[in-house]
């Protein structure tokens, strides 16, 4: 391998490459051929930083120099200030919001000071397409220690040691998972990663699959190992389609390797892995679902028991876990089950990667030590909210999870503190929202989605979804009842009661957290004809104040004609044929229109 | 198996441990309600109408799926559980046309009968509801996707009875919808029209279409003859529809309504049963003596002839060219009845009563009209549909004397009747075919090997073929995934048999997709019995001594394979394609 005294890493994650990377790698190809620093300096593309805000970065070791925000024509620059002149460009540096303090390094800067990136440890930081830097960063070395100094039972008893939980959602005991699918008579089992990612926002599978695929079959073969099975398959959505190249290109080099395939590291251990592409069904991620769709058939639920671990894949006694999950277990059997479950809380061990959204400063992907508390990953790692505007709410888990308010800002994170608080922990979508969110219009959003993502097989959330989304429309609309609440609730209550999978059992917990937290939100919906946030049109009214100078701009640009005046005259609209698109309000110089 | 004991509502039962609590729970004499569970398909746990608390577990659980285990405990009547399962049936109503007075199910709905028990007053959701097209372009079933509540119930009964998977879940979320491939009506799938998903469906979405004004019509029409010819398996059944209880034979009570209601001839299919054994015995005979393709296979059953025609037409060489006894039946009607009664053919209309929607496709097949232009048989009913007819009639029905056939159509043997039972054909033509090559006839009348209700019956006779000693190869299947089984080895040359009778529905004709709701093996068991004490009941129970089929042949016909039967009692098929 050649010296290089430089190594320019560029993000081609997702986000990055949507806000420009491949140009910016492009130039830099040639901007270091053109100064003949193409042998002495490294360009590599790495997975996800998850910093996405700050999009596309550029990190250039070994001084660690995080550059944000470069685009092509910063190339030359940092070439020549950078590379050949040994001097950092400062205006590309982050900037602290607010402060406008210049951070130069990645471990600095807020966003990454209070993560603790273990499952992430890679993405941003190895090319995710060479198994050698892979291999560099210590990876199968947690495969190597299971099959040559671990029986299976000793795999299962270490991970029930480490107190992990399934990443996806359920929050249920992985080395427990294991034992029961390790118990299961049989020759044939299956291993299976659901890599469905679908809730609205959440990205962090996407980030491991794309920029750390090794560590996923690594931890799929452990997994293989531990219960006995010889197969698996990853069920990714078609959606990522980065993820699947480079999930294929990383199974054929562990092949070639000798690390999957027959005979593993020379043990008798025989484990290969499929990638079964998703055709974009919400409803997949079910494990249950995600079976039927692996077999062929309609992705639909069935109901449990009896288990996967009994009777899963093609009836086979089969182990699911998410991405995430997997991507945790190379790193517990490095490093072993103690060191592991220090992290965390009592209930929750490790860490926890979550999404970033909505009205927050530093979108992105944080990985944090389970038992944080909301506070600090919203204005801490989050940056707090965009312009300064005041928090409402978390929606946290996903269209299946809930919102919670200010007062619960200080609860530590883990699985069971926000089911207690009425969210959960889901995949770890957070979407944050400030005093500008209308709570029924997301609870709306929410139930929007799960309804056209039910797969109709259960009565409960096929029909009730449908319903509650129409009393929730109405409410919004201005059509809301004395006794809507109290209906809604109830139904509510029953879908949880008599869905069939966790999509409609769930499905209800937007409207059920929002009424717990937001009650009054609701109320004057019905009762007074008022949205408190100013978001649902039908619900506000455009008026023109005393500040009106008679511009006649307004009445210009009315797509309704529904406002009078004379110019130089104090302007009317029409409340009756108010159409409430807003155009008056934008138009207005003076300021002079208000909605509420 | 393993026996568990569980605890449901406080009484603890010991059930087999493969046992799901809906299962345990009808052990213990506690009927939950259910709609997508039928307790002769696979589980389904689609409705959750069945839902129940089970101690320990997460959330509650649907009673047809939950397997039982040591120890569980089950509530099935806690105040949660009602409002679920009230709220369930209240968003299944909710999203259906609330139109029960004028429904073809009224009084016979599953949907109707759990709203009642669960005393639903009134729906607290309005909204939108499904829109979707009605789609009745076949002679037999009419499908109405807005009163379907996605029990998933007929996509099983197709799949698993039949191996046909004519239906399928279409869409998602509230769009979600059961029909065919690419919305295409049944009569453009391989739809075979024997009904069973209309035998199981709980609601109207899939029903017979509605053929009763059209014979209400012509019985009221001066104008009109009107004969009605009966199915072996209608008498065994139709007492269900009427209030009575599974298993009573009514024949001389049905007969004594279809007078009542006006019919000019009261006839038995039971006598074209037995001059189906002339034709297809001799038939049989011929292909066994001179070369012709074996095995021979039974064409009775329409579904299996549709099902042959569209999936294995390769083998159609092997249907016996012989019509169906409805086939026999509706051509003498309009060629024997009139000649030999002196009525104009155009005068005479002719009815089947039939345990089978697959007839009324039948009877509109180009191949069945002894005179061009016009079909033998003019209207099918099925058991259903003569049932709301005798209702419509304010005839009560179980109080009706006993009344007799007319003749000489109405004369029948026992082997006629055993018909409706799957095996039934074949042990019919045994009594007749070994009688025969035998010269004499069959010790004991019966031959058992081929009755039951298992999937595939074989079995053999030793006969006389010509002077050599022959073990004759018999199989029997009902269902078309049983059939398709059968065909695989014809097709495949691994079938040494002579022989085959296929039946479409589970059970034979007693079994039929036009046969009163609800239906299950025991009551299936039940009719087959009733068909078989009737058999034993009679004096005559062998085709060839039905005396008035002797004198139609003797007067008439000539005989069995002559030129006339040729003519009027044969038949051929052609492929049927389907694109999907």
């Amino acid at each position: 391998m050649a010296l290089v005294r430089a190594h320019v890493l560029i993000c081609t994650g997702t986000g990055c490459t949507a806000s420009g990377a491949k140009n910016v790698l492009a130039r830099f190809e040639d901007e270091l051929k053109a100064k003949s620093l193409d042998k002495e300096v490294s360009l590599v593309e790495t997975g996800c930083h998850g910093f996405c805000e700050g999009g596309p970065l550029v990190i250039i070791y070994p001084e660690g120099t995080f550059y944000t925000r470069v685009q092509p024509e910063d190339v030359a620059e940092i070439v020549e200030t950078h590379l050949l002149k040994g001097r950092i460009v400062e205006r590309l540096l982050y900037k602290v919001p607010l402060s406008e303090e210049e951070v130069p390094t990645y471990e600095e800067i807020p966003f990454y000071k209070k993560q603790h990136r273990l499952v992430l440890k890679n993405c941003g930081h190895i090319n995710p397409d060479s198994l050698e830097e892979y291999i560099g960063a210590d990876g199968y070395e947690g495969l190597a220690k299971v099959l040559l100094e671990m029986t299976p039972q000793q795999v299962v008893e270490e991970m029930k040691k480490t107190g992990l939980r399934g990443r996806g959602g359920g929050g249920f005991p992985t080395g427990m998972k294991w034992m029961f699918c390790a118990a299961s008579p049989g020759p044939k089992k299956y291993v299976i990663c659901n890599a469905d990612e679908g809730d609205p926002g959440a990205f962090m599978d996407r980030s491991l699959l794309e920029g750390d695929p090794h560590a996923i079959l690594e931890g799929m073969a452990i997994c293989g190992y531990a219960i006995g099975a010889d197969e698996g398959y990853i069920y990714c959505r078609a959606e990522y389609p980065l993820a699947i190249r480079r999930l294929k290109g990383a199974i054929a080099q562990a092949e070639e390797a000798g690390l999957l395939g027959e005979n593993i590291l020379g043990t008798g251990f025989n484990f290969t892995l499929h990638i079964k592409e998703g055709a974009g069904a919400f409803v997949c991620g079910e494990e249950t679902a995600l079976m039927a769709s692996i077999e062929g058939k309609r992705g639909m639920p069935r109901p449990r028991p009896p288990f996967p671990a009994v009777k899963g894949l093609w009836e086979k006694p089969s182990n699911i876990n998410n991405v995430e999950t997997f991507a945790n277990i190379p790193y517990i059997f490095r490093v072993g089950a103690e060191k592991y479950a220090e992290l965390g809380t009592e209930k929750s061990k490790g860490t926890k990667v979550f999404a970033l959204t909505g009205k927050i400063n530093n979108t992105g992907l944080a990985e944090v030590p389970m038992g944080i508390t909301m506070r600090e990953i919203i204005f801490e790692i989050g940056g707090g909210i965009i312009d300064n505007k005041k928090f409402k709410a978390v929606q946290i888990g996903g269209p299946s999870g809930g919102c919670l308010p200010d007062s619960l800002l200080d609860t530590a994170i883990d699985y069971d503190s926000l089911i207690a608080a009425g969210a959960m922990m889901g995949s770890g979508g957070l979407v944050v929202m400030d005093e500008t969110t209308c709570m029924v219009d997301v609870a709306k959003f929410f139930l929007n989605f799960t309804q056209a993502e039910s797969c109709g097989k259960c009565t409960p959330c096929r029909e009730g979804t449908k319903r509650m989304l129409e009393m929730l429309t109405a409410i919004t609309e201005g059509r809301g009842e004395k006794g809507d609440i109290e209906k809604l609730e109830k139904l509510a209550v029953s879908i949880r009661a008599g869905a069939l999978c966790a999509l409609g059992q769930t499905a209800p917990n937007p409207i059920l957290s929002t009424l717990r937290y937001f009650r009054d939100e609701y109320e004057a919906h019905i009762f007074d004809k008022k949205c408190p946030a100013g978001v649902c049109t039908a619900l506000l009214d455009y008026t023109i104040t005393d500040g009106c100078k008679g511009c006649g701009l307004c009445k210009k640009v009315c797509p309704v004609d529904a406002i009078s005046g004379e110019l130089k005259g104090l302007h009317n609209i029409d409340q009756s044929k108010c159409i409430k698109c807003g155009a008056c309000q934008e138009k207005c110089p003076f300021k002079a229109i208000v909605r509420a | 198996m393993e026996l568990v004991k569980v605890t449901i509502d406080g009484k603890t039962v010991s059930v087999p441990s493969d046992y799901t609590v809906i299962e345990a729970a009808a052990v213990a004499g506690i009927r939950i309600p259910q709609l997508c569970y039928h307790s002769e398909l696979s589980k389904e746990g689609a409705c959750r109408v069945c839902v129940v608390e089970i101690e320990g577990a997460r959330a509650p659980g649907a009673a047809c799926v939950y397997p039982v285990a040591e120890g569980m405990i089950v509530h099935t009547n806690t105040p949660k559980i009602r409002e679920t399962r009230k709220a369930v049936v209240e968003l299944l109503l909710a999203n259906h046309p609330q139109d029960c007075l004028f429904c073809q199910k009224n009084t016979d709905c599953e949907l109707q009968t759990i709203a009642a028990e669960l005393g639903i007053r009134e729906i607290p959701f309005k909204g939108e509801t499904r829109k979707a097209e009605l789609d009745d372009n076949n002679p037999s079933l009419v499908r109405d996707p807005n009163k379907c509540i996605l029990c998933g119930r007929c996509i099983r009964a197709c799949h698993e009875r039949q191996g046909l998977d004519v239906y399928g879940y279409v869409n998602r979320g509230f769009s979600t919808i059961v029909e065919p491939a690419f919305s295409y009506g049944l009569d453009e799938v391989t739809c075979t029209y024997c009904g069973q998903c209309a035998a199981v469906c709980p609601t109207a979405a899939i029903c017979e279409k509605d053929d009763t004004e059209k014979v209400f019509a012509a019985l009221g029409n001066p104008d009109k003859y009107v004969i009605v010819q009966t199915a072996p398996a209608v008498r065994v059944a139709l007492g269900e529809a009427l209030g009575l209880p599974p298993g009573q034979v009514v024949t001389g009570k049905m007969v004594a309504a279809l007078r009542k209601l006006g019919f000019d001839k009261v006839f038995d299919t039971d006598f074209t049963a037995d001059l189906t054994i002339m034709e297809e015995g001799s038939e049989f005979l011929d292909r066994v003596t001179n070369g012709g393709v074996l095995p021979m296979i039974t064409s009775c059953s329409p579904g299996w002839i549709n099902f042959i025609e569209m999936k294995y037409p390769d083998l159609l060489p092997h249907l016996s060219t012989a019509k169906s006894p409805q086939g026999m039946f509706g051509a003498l009607s309009k060629t024997f009845w009139p000649e030999t009664q002196g009525i104009p053919v155009e005068k005479i209309f002719t009815v089947s009563i039939m345990p089978c929607t697959a007839k009324k496709a039948e009877a509109v097949r180009p191949q069945l009209q002894s005179n061009p232009g016009i079909p033998d048989v003019d209207a099918v009913l099925t058991t259903r549909e003569l049932a709301r007819m005798i209702k419509n009639m304010g005839i009560e029905f179980k109080d009706l004397p006993e009344e007799d056939y007319d003749s000489p159509l109405g004369t029948s043997t026992g082997a006629g009747v055993i018909f409706g039972a799957t095996g039934g054909v074949m042990e019919a033509a045994v009594r007749t075919v070994y009688a025969i090559l035998e010269g004499k006839e069959l010790p004991g009348v019966q031959y058992t090997p081929v009755r039951g209700l298992q999937g595939i019956k074989e079995a053999s006779v030793e006969v006389n073929v010509g002077g050599t000693p022959t073990t004759v190869k018999l199989a029997v299947a009902h269902t078309l995934s049983n059939a398709a089984t059968l065909m695989d080895k014809v097709r495949a040359g691994e079938a040494d048999y002579h022989f085959i009778e296929i039946m479409a529905c589970p059970g034979g004709c007693i079994g039929g997709g036009g046969q009163p709701q609800p239906v299950n093996e025991e009551i299936r068991k039940q009719r087959m019995a009733a068909l078989y004490s009737v058999d034993e009941a009679k004096t005559l129970r062998q085709s060839h001594m039905n005396p008035d089929v002797q004198k139609l042949y003797e007067d008439w016909l000539g005989k069995p394979l002559g030129e006339k039967s040729h003519h009027l009692l044969h038949t051929h098929y052609g492929v049927q394609e389907r694109e999907l």
